[in-house]
């Protein structure tokens, strides 16, 4: 293997009449935030629980480091996880929580402390986990993931019930997590909680990856850049870039939306033309619209119709 | 893949290696790490104490300043026992033998007074009237002793240091074919230093051997002679709610000897005669008397009491542990919790992903559960029965002597007891995944049995016993302080603290109870998605 750290292969898993995971594969590198995205229901979190050997696949298998996860001795030292934010037990503190699963790795109290203050969790740790907001357990999840020191991280909707300050918090933690060699995957049904910190995305829906690709490569990927153009001249504006190729449409008042030619071209166009113009503006197709394209398909709840994605 | 290309992160050196050792000590931290469980554990140990304590503070058998209960005799290993009879005697020195004819045995019995009538007598032989021969090692109650005998209905026997027990070859006197004045039946006891031997003849002839045995430290001179005793008549009261007491009204019996022959040294030129008595335990029917009367060789001799363990009167040890069931109910909750908490929250996915070889996961929470309800239970039932001997001691009433052997079997047993019905709590448990579900069912399993069948005895005794032999319930049995024995009629209910398997098979049942719980628990645990 090279450096890739997780390493799932051709995953399959009903539960009752639901085909949960049918043949996820994928593999998580090493140094990068790798986001796990799709919509709820996907198996996200059932790949998750198959790759910590808590749940038996139908078929496939796991691998950490190119072992399989029952084969690890001291598991917390090789992966580090947060899965569910609220599994403990409310009335033993953040501090006593850490603390036994420290021992559970031979680990100690120092141990604990590094990564209660790592976690920015030194007002809490010594009162009842019961009484954390959902933002400070997932805070205490995070420092357990960080326990073992591990070189994989794996977090299951770390951003759920934190506030703005800790979503940043978070970003910039996995971020220097990743920066230190370790593998990061972080799962989220919005892909907007993934933007700027993943640089690479593993796509799913309906139990299956449906992309396995950098952020970069999925924004080229997207749909063709739009451009709007505010002209006085829209008639001969609109015939000028026709004639260039472009697909233009009028939406009144002098504004026009014009794809197929680049803002440049665009420029350059109506400058050969003495065509007047006040505003050329380019709209990139964010992510969230790549994503959502992708995974029109795959959604098997939605309340609504989804937005155009172009 | 367009990730930049970068070595992975190794952390440092592992320090240690994987060990069942952090396996405990993870599972140590938890229990103690929530005070709910701390609080439980340490509340059934204060409950079982006090309710030690309860019992003999309101024990009234005494009096405040001495004691007024009857005197209860401690045999040789340190047990109570029951020695009383009427004893013609003479000193033998050294070795020698008393060989001697029985003729008869007849007893009368006295029916107390009864809402249908008064108190009356009626001739008849208790199963357990005895009558024979008898070397004691010394004058007072409990000395060890050697004794050949007819009895009511239960043959000829050797018995020694009140549990020994052998039948010989003979019928008793109440059966079909038994001593009579035309079929006498002939008894003989050797003594050769320390070693009494017994024999058993039809004819005086042709002797049998029934046993030997060794009373250790026997002194040169003894008193031996001729015995006849008889205990009181016993009827089985099945248990009710209004208690399970056993009613023992007095008899007497009283036998023919003759052509007392002796060998070896007896230095005393006449016979003395005894009664040697027990309080409660030697009750003559009334017009009943004890004594003998020597005529033309014979000797007629009655008596009442009985050679045998156990006694009436005193405390047994397991009366002070009568409160366990309270706070085993505590136990069990922090022993179900233990891990269906885990369950509740989704904590198990974190044990479980800390810990991937799931088996030992289970072994770790029930070594940890089981060493900690251990230690309450030890110290729970210790401090029980320490303070209530001292209450009771000091209100002046009568301890059960117990051998020390027994009382650790107890306090020790008890706390295995605790700790194993809060290991079966974690495997019910692990296999329910439910508190509250898993809580019912142990209590239900456990305890409910018990009160049924001990502590209110609601059941008639066959269902009482029956329950305490299939249930898990029957791990009480452990705290029987008083043996049950063949040789002793009594009222032998679970009310009375005698349960229907023997301490360590009762206790056997729970363990079975709790390892199959266990392995049940290991193998979904193993099995089913966490």
């Amino acid at each position: 293997m090279s450096d890739a750290t997780i390493e799932v292969a051709g995953l399959r898993k009903r539960f009752g009449s639901t085909l949960a995971l049918d043949g996820m594969t994928f593999t998580v590198a090493a140094g990068q935030v790798t986001g796990f995205v799709g919509p709820n229901g996907a198996g996200k979190s059932t790949t998750m629980r198959v790759i910590l050997g808590l749940d038996a696949p139908d078929a496939g298998h796991t691998l950490i480091g190119g072992r399989p996860y029952q084969d690890l001795r001291r598991p917390l030292t090789q992966v580090g996880a947060l899965l569910d934010a609220a599994a403990l037990q409310p009335s033993r503190t953040g501090r006593n929580h850490l603390l036994w699963l420290a021992h559970s790795q031979g680990l100690g109290p120092r141990r604990v402390d590094e990564v209660i203050a790592q976690s920015g969790l030194e007002q809490a740790a010594r009162r009842k986990a019961g009484g954390y907001s959902l933002g400070m357990r997932q805070r205490l999840g995070i420092a357990a993931a960080l326990l073992g020191d591990p070189p994989v991280l794996m977090l299951d909707e770390p951003f759920n019930g934190m506030d703005p300050e800790g979503i940043v918090w978070m970003r910039g933690f996995l971020a220097s997590l990743a920066a230190e060699g370790r593998a990061v995957l972080v799962s989220s049904h919005l892909m907007s909680e993934l933007q700027e910190v993943a640089s690479h995305l593993v796509i799913v829906g309906r139990g299956q990856v449906i992309a396995d690709t950098s952020v970069a490569d999925l924004l080229a990927s997207a749909s063709a850049d739009r451009v709007t153009v505010r002209t006085s001249a829209r008639w001969d504006a609109a015939t000028v870039l026709g004639d260039a190729g472009a697909t233009v449409a009028d939406l009144g008042s002098g504004i026009l939306t014009v794809s197929g030619l680049s803002a440049e071209r665009i420029v350059a166009l109506l400058g050969e033309s003495k065509l007047p113009f006040s505003e050329v503006m380019t709209h990139r197709a964010s992510l969230e619209e790549a994503y959502l394209e992708l995974t029109r398909d795959a959604v098997d709840y939605r309340a609504e119709p989804a937005r155009g994605a172009a | 893949m367009t990730a930049p290309t970068m070595t992975p992160y190794r952390p440092g050196p592992a320090a240690g290696h994987d060990s069942f050792a952090h396996l405990l000590r993870a599972e140590w931290t938890k229990f103690r790490t929530v005070r709910g469980w701390v609080i439980a554990v340490i509340v059934a140990t204060l409950v079982t104490i006090l309710l030690g304590v309860y019992g003999g503070a309101r024990s009234q058998d005494g009096c405040v300043g001495g004691p007024c209960h009857p005197f209860i005799a401690v045999g040789p290993a340190g047990e109570a026992v029951t020695d009383a009879f009427y004893f013609v005697h003479r000193p033998l020195t050294a070795d020698g033998s008393i060989t001697v004819r029985v003729t008869a045995l007849t007893g009368v019995i006295e029916t107390a007074e009864t809402p249908q009538g008064p108190a009356r007598t009626r001739p008849g032989l208790e199963p357990w009237s005895k009558a024979g021969l008898i070397i004691t090692a010394g004058p007072s109650q409990g000395s060890g002793y050697a004794a050949v005998m007819v009895t009511g209905r239960h043959g000829t026997r050797m018995q020694w240091n009140y549990t020994g027990d052998t039948p010989g070859p003979g019928k008793g006197a109440g059966e079909a074919g038994g001593v009579s004045a035309g079929s006498p039946r002939w008894l003989r006891l050797t003594r050769a230093g320390d070693v009494v031997t017994s024999y058993d003849s039809a004819d005086g002839i042709r002797w049998t051997e029934i046993g030997t045995v060794s009373l250790p430290g026997l002194a040169s001179t003894v008193q031996a002679g001729l015995f006849v005793t008889s205990p009181q008549y016993v009827q089985q009261v099945s248990q009710q709610i209004s208690g399970g007491t056993q009613s023992g009204d007095p008899t007497d019996a009283t036998a023919a000897f003759a052509r007392v022959t002796l060998q070896g040294r007896w230095p005393a030129s006449t016979w003395t005669g005894t009664a040697v008595s027990g309080g409660r335990n030697s009750q003559y029917p009334t017009g009943s008397e004890a004594g003998y009367r020597q005529a033309d060789g014979t000797f007629t001799v009655t008596g009442s009491g009985d050679i045998a363990p156990g006694a009436v009167g005193g405390t047994p040890v397991n009366q002070e542990l009568a409160g366990l069931f309270i706070g085993l109910i505590a136990v069990v909750v922090a022993g179900a919790l233990f891990i269906t908490a885990e369950y509740r929250r989704g904590m198990i996915r974190l044990t479980l992903a800390a810990s991937p070889r799931r088996g030992r996961v289970l072994a770790a929470k029930a070594l940890i559960l089981g060493g900690i309800t251990f230690a309450a239970g030890l110290i729970g039932a210790a401090g029980a029965v320490w303070a209530g001997n001292r209450l009771l001691v000091r209100n002046g009433s009568a301890i059960d002597p117990a051998t020390a052997l027994t009382e650790i079997r107890v306090i020790a047993g008890t706390a295995v007891l605790v700790a194993v019905c809060a290991v079966f709590a974690l495997g019910v448990g692990a296999i329910l995944r439910h508190g509250a579900g898993t809580v019912t069912v142990v209590i239900t399993a456990i305890i409910l049995p018990y009160l049924l069948a001990a502590a209110f005895p609601v059941l008639p005794a066959g269902a009482a016993d029956w329950l305490l032999r299939v249930t898990p319930a029957a791990g009480f049995a452990i705290q029987q302080a008083v043996p049950q024995y063949p040789q002793v009629a009594g009222s032998y209910a679970p009310f009375n603290g005698y349960f229907p398997l023997a301490p360590w098979a009762g206790l056997a049942v729970l363990c079975a109870y709790a390892a199959v719980a266990l392995a049940l628990a290991t193998f979904l645990l193993r099995r089913r998605d966490a």
